[in-house]
């Protein structure tokens, strides 16, 4: 008997050795092995390919004729005037559309929060959601139709209620292409994210609005105190996560809106890269660029990480 | 019982919210809907303007020209393979590899979950991507469009999360029973998790069929691997490119030898691409509501 928990024991002790662990969990590390040569192979490999902006690159070329040149590339990038113009451009269009962004998707959900008839709620909010899954090379269209100077549903009303005398080139003006993207951008993505702070504002609980109404609050009132103050921790924390995302303005949506009239207003990152690598064939130097804004959005999402922290949020990473 | 009286702020209230949301109502749907009626009007019609939400001259001309060719079926069938197939395999390894990382006990646990979670915030980029997919052999080629979409960090956290919440029980009696681990995860984590893996299956072929950057990366000089997504973006940029008078003489010139105007083939392409999704969307709805709130609950 005592012979046999002894065994037991021992048996216990060998399985609990790293090679013990590998052969018990053999089924685990097979379905996950192949995973993890594809994650290597597919999101790593990538990353290393980092090293040819600290080369002259040309493609066919093997490995022992690269040329080094340090940080060459880098510094081009930082004395070229365009290269600020990319960067003012990308912070100015995704800051306006992360602002627009929550400023709206959170009125839309007050607003719905304050309808009664749950069936025009609902049928509200299922159209409000279609435009997200509709792709931007549709939304773009849709948008250039509504603004076009012949026949554009915009133009023709401005027209009618005499406020222009003659049709706008709204996509023709530079200093407004933020704004459109902005707009378009509200457009697309208000009714999806309004479906978070619907989400919070159904745990606040309904006795608060309760006593508000028996202490004689109106329904502003009620808005203003109990509403606001219970989605406040949820607003905060889309707040911090999208400051990781201050470098991506959306590139679809850019590329596709934009054209040579405005392209000083519109060439973010990703045209950068497009535009310098792929078509002007200087590889290095596009992928510096696009370096650093993959080093820079890690700085602020890190840097996100650690305000949520401080003010008490979730980790986010 | 008090009189109930609707003060002027409730009524100048509910006006604000219901003419806001009829106001959002029309800015979403109107330029579907103006949009499909330019598609059944007739072409040279279309381009005096005044179409609103009615064709003025109805045809169903435009539909049957882009219909009779064979490029159109073409491209839907390439768009049609790379959703199902990214579906398909995007759902089974994102269940696969989320069950591993959901078993407390397994050894590399930490260290998988760590090199999946980097992915969501460091890529390679567009320059350097480029340049490894093309060492693989995978431009000019279909599978670019399926393998790098098959696993997302963010959907591996969420099915993750969903398994996590499963109780420990079932797992442990199944295993009780003399079942092996494929067994498992086939009989009973795939049949449990099919709520979360239907919203991964939902977002991967929304995004597998909304898809052209890739086709145009990749795949520029192949015309038999086209898309209609990118096939739509052609037609829309080459209108992009057009000025109005331009677009006048050349929608004349293709109405004198009986050809779609340029007008007339956007509009009826962007609906041909846009129906498939907005007929499986309302069935769909429900899955995606409840995806975003598992979303909101990852660590």
């Amino acid at each position: 008997m005592k012979e046999e928990m002894l065994a037991d024991v021992v048996v216990y002790k060998k399985d609990d050795s790293f090679i013990g662990k590998l052969i018990k969990q053999s089924a685990w590390v097979f379905m996950s092995l192949p995973f993890v040569v594809y994650i290597i192979m597919f999101r790593y490999v990538p990353i290393g390919g980092w090293v040819m902006a600290l080369q002259n690159y040309w493609p066919g070329k093997n490995i022992f004729q690269k040329q080094w040149v340090g940080f060459d590339n880098f510094k081009m990038l930082f004395e070229d005037p365009v290269f600020f113009q990319v960067l003012r451009n990308t912070v100015a269009i995704s800051a306006i559309k992360l602002f627009s962004g929550m400023f709206f998707s959170i009125l839309l959900a007050l607003i719905l929060n304050e309808v009664r008839n749950l069936k025009f709620k609902r049928i509200t909010q299922t159209i409000s959601y279609l435009p997200y899954f509709i792709s931007w090379v549709v939304a773009a269209n849709l948008v250039l139709n509504v603004l076009s100077i012949d026949g554009g549903i915009v133009n023709e009303v401005l027209l009618a209620l005499r406020i222009i005398d003659e049709p706008i080139m709204f996509m023709g003006i530079p200093k407004l292409f933020w704004w459109i993207a902005g707009a378009s951008h509200v457009r697309k993505e208000v009714g999806w994210g309004a479906i978070v702070y619907l989400a919070a504002m159904t745990s606040i609980n309904p006795n608060l609005y309760e006593a508000a109404t028996i202490d004689g609050a109106s329904r502003l009132q009620r808005i203003k105190y109990i509403t606001l103050p219970g989605i406040k921790s949820v607003v905060v924390l889309v707040l911090i996560m999208n400051i990781g995302q201050l470098l991506n303005a959306g590139f679809e949506q850019v590329y596709l809106m934009s054209n040579g009239r405005v392209i000083e207003y519109a060439r973010i990152f990703e045209l950068f890269e497009l535009d310098f690598g792929l078509k002007m064939f200087r590889y290095s130097f596009a992928a510096a660029a696009g370096i650093f804004k993959s080093v820079v959005s890690i700085v602020l999402v890190f840097s996100a990480n650690l305000l949520a922290k401080l003010l008490g949020q979730e980790r986010l990473v | 019982m008090l009189l109930k009286r609707r003060s002027l702020e409730d009524i100048l209230l509910d006006t604000f919210v219901y003419v806001s949301l009829i106001f959002l109502i029309i800015v979403t749907l109107y330029p579907f809907l103006n949009t499909i009626a330019v598609s059944f009007n007739e072409g040279l019609d279309s381009i005096k303007g005044g179409i609103y939400l009615w064709p003025r001259k109805f045809t169903t001309f435009n539909y049957r020209s882009l219909l009779g060719r064979q490029q159109i079926y073409h491209a839907a069938w390439i768009s049609l393979m790379r959703t199902v197939l990214s579906v398909v395999f995007g759902v089974l390894s994102t269940a696969i590899v989320a069950y591993t990382l959901s078993r407390k006990e397994f050894i590399f646990r930490k260290f998988i979950s760590v090199l999946v979670i980097v992915t969501m915030y460091i890529n390679g980029g567009l320059i350097p991507t480029y340049f490894v997919y093309r060492a693989y052999g995978l431009t000019g080629s279909f599978w670019v469009y399926v393998w790098p979409a098959i696993l997302h960090a963010f959907n591996v956290i969420i099915v993750r999360t969903y398994i996590e919440g499963l109780p420990d029980s079932l797992i442990e009696s199944a295993r009780i029973d003399g079942a092996g681990e494929i067994r498992i995860f086939l009989r009973i984590i795939i049949p449990l998790c099919m709520p979360v893996l239907a919203v991964v299956a939902l977002f991967t072929a929304v995004a597998a069929w909304n898809a052209w950057f890739d086709v145009f990366l990749y795949n520029p000089s192949s015309p038999k691997l086209s898309t209609l997504a990118y096939e739509l973006q052609k037609v829309l940029q080459s209108a992009q490119a057009m000025s109005a008078s331009m677009e006048q003489a050349m929608s004349r010139a293709a109405a004198g030898t009986g050809e779609v105007t340029p007008r007339a083939i956007r509009a009826t392409m962007t609906v041909i691409v846009t129906v498939p999704i907005a007929v499986v969307y309302p069935f769909l709805q429900k899955y995606f509501v409840h995806g975003l709130t598992l979303g909101g609950v990852k660590e």
